[in-house]
C-alpha cells in the first residue's frame, strides 16, 4: 500500500510537527523560496495545479487551478487570498488538525496562491471555538514573520504580502464563501447572490479567491514534487492523498490521509472496522450535508469524488460518518433535521421555514407521533427548498432527508406504525426536544 | 474586572488595555474597514465584562468602530459564541451532533445535567457553571466532546466528566 500522511500531515512523525524547523526538514519554504527567486510566471503555477488535478478540499469539489485561473490577476489594486477554516460540517475535524500539526504548510500555500493570483494580503478565517488552532497559526505567523517570508519586499523578491488571522463567532452558514466574506467585512453572515462570483468582487468588492484550509495546505507539496506525482498519488480527475475524518461506530476514529481512490473497505480497516460484535449499516461519506450510502454499496466504493459520486453521494470534505447496525435512522436524521434548523440563516423563506418543518416532523415521527402521510410530505418539503435558496445550506438541509427515506423508508414507516423503534436500543428513549 | 469607560470620547473608551487590543486588530483591515474588527472586537469585551455582552459596551464598540449601533446588535446576536445576558463563570458546551450522538452524547448530557442539577441553557444556583448544547465543535474523531471556556475535552465518558469539572475552580 501507497505510504500515508505525504501531503498535508507529511510532518506529523515529528515530536513537534508545527516548528519552522521541523517544516523545513520536509522541505517547507523552499518552493516559496524558488518561486520569488525564479520569478515564475503566475500562469505557469496555475497551469501546473491544474494539471495536479486538486480540487478543492471543502466540500464542492471544485477544481483549484481553474479557481485561480478565473481571478483578473494583472488588475491594479487590492485583491485577496481568503482561507476557509470555518471547520463546521458535522463530521469534519481534518482542518483543525492541519492548523495545529502543520501550519506553517497553510501559510506558504496562502503565501503561494496569493503571489499566483496577484494579491498582496490574505486572512484566514478560522471558526472561533478553535482556540488552539488559532493560537498555533498565530505563533506561526510570527515565525513566518521573523524568517522573512511575509511583509514588505519578501526575500528582496519585491513581492509584499500580509497575512491575518480573523476569528469567527460561532455559525455554520460562515463555511459558506460569501457568508464568510460578509462576517470578515464585520457582518452577519448571510449569503450573497451570485453572480457576481467572488474573483470579481470579494472581500470590500474586490476580486477574492477563497479556498478550503486543506486545499491550500497541498499546494506546496505539489509544486515541490510535481503536478504529476501528486496527480498519481490519487485517480484519474482525483489528484493527490485526501484527509478523511473517520467518526461514529468505528474502533480506531481518526484523521487519515490516504490515496484518492482508496477502497471505502480498506479505509474502514485502517480506522479499525466497524465496532464488535455490529455490522455496517450505513455511511454518510462526505459530512451530514452529503446523502447516505447503504453498507452495501458502499462496500464497493472507491474514496474519490468520482467513486463517491457514482455511489449516489458526494465527497464532500471528506468527513466519513459511519454507522452500525445499533443506529435508529429515525433519530440520526432528527439530529442532522435540528443542525440545519438550527444554523439556517433565516435569509430565504423556503430554508428559513422549511428546515423548521423538516425537522419538527421528524421529530414527532421519532417520539411516536407521525402520521401516515409525513414521509411524502417530509419529501415534498425538502423538494420544494432544494434549489430554491440563495446558497446551499437548503440543499444540504433536503439531501440527508431525501436520501435516509429513499434507503431506509421501512424504518422511518415502522416508527410511524408502531410508534417506536424498530432498532433495539441501548436506553429507553424518552421523549426529546432539541433546543 | 477594571471598570471599563462606556462613554465619553472615543480616545476615553474602555480601557488603555482594551483599545491596543482593538487597535491591533483594527489595524488588520484595509484603512476605512474598522467594522472588520467587530467580531475579534467583542471576544475581546466579552473576555473582560465577565463573559457577557451589555447594551452599553455594544454601543460603546459602535463608537469605538464607526458603527452604527443596530449593525453591532445584528453581529452580536446572529453569532452563538456572544452572551447577550449574564452567564456562569464557567461554560460547558456539549456537542450532540450525529458524530458524538453516535459515540454516546446523549449519556454524557444526562450525566451533565443530573451532575450539575441544571438542563441545557440554565446557569447552576452558585454561578459557576452555564451548560450548552452545541452544534458541532470540529473535534469529531475525538466524540463525545465538550469545549469548557476555551479548552476541548474529548473521548468523554461520565468519570472523564467528573474529574474535569473536579478541575475547576
Amino acid at each position: 500500500m501507497q505510504q500515508l500522511n505525504q501531503v498535508c500531515f507529511r510532518t506529523l512523525h515529528f515530536d513537534q510537527p508545527w516548528t519552522l524547523e521541523n517544516y523545513r526538514k520536509v522541505g517547507g519554504y523552499k518552493v516559496l523560496e524558488q518561486i520569488l527567486g525564479d520569478k515564475t510566471r503566475q500562469e505557469d503555477i496555475i497551469e501546473q495545479i491544474k494539471n495536479s488535478a486538486l480540487r478543492g478540499r471543502g466540500g464542492a469539489g471544485f477544481p483549484t487551478g481553474l479557481k485561480w485561473s478565473f481571478m483578473p490577476r494583472k488588475m491594479p489594486g487590492a485583491k485577496y487570498i481568503v482561507c476557509n477554516s470555518d471547520e463546521g460540517e458535522p463530521g469534519t475535524c481534518k482542518d483543525r488538525d492541519i492548523m495545529r500539526y502543520n501550519p506553517h504548510q497553510l501559510i506558504e500555500g496562502m503565501i503561494i496562491a496569493g503571489y499566483t493570483i496577484g494579491a498582496e494580503a490574505g486572512y484566514n478565517y478560522i471558526r472561533g471555538e478553535f482556540y488552539e488552532p488559532i493560537e498555533r497559526f498565530e505563533q506561526a505567523l510570527v515565525e513566518a514573520r521573523e524568517a522573512g517570508y511575509l511583509g514588505k519586499n519578501i526575500l528582496g523578491s519585491g513581492f509584499n504580502f500580509e497575512l491575518h488571522t480573523h476569528p469567527g463567532a460561532g455559525a455554520y452558514i460562515c463555511g459558506e464563501e460569501t457568508a464568510l466574506l460578509e462576517s470578515l467585512e464585520g457582518k452577519k453572515g448571510q449569503p450573497r447572490y451570485k453572480p457576481p462570483f467572488p474573483a470579481g468582487y470579494g472581500l470590500y468588492g474586490r476580486p477574492t479567491t477563497i479556498n478550503n484550509t486543506e486545499t491550500l495546505a497541498s499546494v506546496p507539496v505539489i509544486l515541490q514534487h510535481g503536478a504529476d506525482w501528486f496527480h498519481e498519488l490519487g485517480t484519474p480527475n482525483n489528484g493527490g492523498q485526501k484527509i478523511f475524518c473517520m467518526t461514529g461506530h468505528v474502533n480506531k476514529p481518526g484523521n487519515y490521509e490516504v490515496p484518492l481512490g482508496m477502497p471505502f473497505a480498506e479505509l474502514l480497516e485502517l480506522a479499525g472496522g466497524v465496532r464488535e460484535g455490529h455490522q455496517l449499516k450505513a455511511v454518510i461519506p462526505g459530512g451530514s450535508s452529503t446523502p447516505v450510502v447503504p453498507a452495501d454499496v458502499m462496500m464497493q466504493t472507491e474514496m474519490s469524488y468520482d467513486g463517491i459520486g457514482k455511489a449516489g453521494s458526494m465527497l464532500g470534505a471528506g468527513s466519513v460518518i459511519v454507522m452500525d447496525d445499533s443506529t435508529c435512522m429515525v433519530k440520526a436524521l432528527e439530529r442532522i433535521a435540528y443542525f440545519y434548523y438550527e444554523e439556517s440563516c433565516g435569509q430565504c423563506t423556503p430554508c428559513r421555514e422549511g428546515t423548521g418543518w423538516l425537522y419538527r416532523v421528524i421529530n414527532r415521527i421519532e417520539n411516536g407521533q407521525g402520521q401516515q402521510e409525513d414521509l411524502d410530505r417530509l419529501i415534498d418539503v425538502a423538494e420544494n427548498i432544494n434549489g430554491n435558496t440563495i446558497c446551499a445550506l437548503g440543499d444540504a438541509a433536503a439531501a440527508p432527508v431525501i436520501s435516509f427515506i429513499k434507503h431506509f423508508r421501512e424504518e422511518f414507516q415502522y416508527h410511524i406504525d408502531h410508534g417506536c423503534c424498530m432498532v433495539e436500543q441501548d436506553e429507553p428513549q424518552g421523549l426529546r426536544q432539541y433546543g | 474586572m477594571t471598570e471599563m469607560q462606556l462613554t465619553g470620547p472615543r480616545e476615553q473608551l474602555f480601557t488603555a488595555d482594551i483599545r491596543q487590543r482593538l487597535d491591533s486588530w483594527i489595524a488588520k483591515y484595509p484603512p476605512g474597514q474598522a467594522q472588520s474588527a467587530v467580531i475579534p472586537a467583542l471576544h475581546i469585551l466579552q473576555e473582560h465584562h465577565d463573559g457577557w455582552l451589555s447594551k452599553p459596551l455594544m454601543q460603546a464598540l459602535a463608537v469605538y468602530l464607526d458603527m452604527a449601533e443596530i449593525s453591532v446588535y445584528e453581529v452580536a446576536t446572529f453569532y452563538t459564541m456572544y452572551e447577550l445576558e449574564p452567564t456562569g463563570r464557567h461554560k460547558i458546551n456539549l456537542c450532540t451532533n450525529i458524530s458524538c450522538q453516535l459515540c454516546g452524547s446523549e449519556k454524557i448530557a444526562s450525566h451533565l445535567q443530573r451532575k450539575l442539577g441544571i438542563g441545557f441553557g440554565e446557569t447552576t444556583s452558585d454561578g459557576k457553571f452555564t451548560l450548552r448544547e452545541v452544534e458541532c465543535l470540529g473535534a469529531c474523531v475525538g466524540a463525545p466532546m465538550l469545549l469548557l471556556d476555551k479548552q476541548y475535552h474529548e473521548h468523554l465518558t461520565p468519570a472523564k466528566v467528573d474529574a474535569i469539572l473536579d478541575g475547576v475552580k
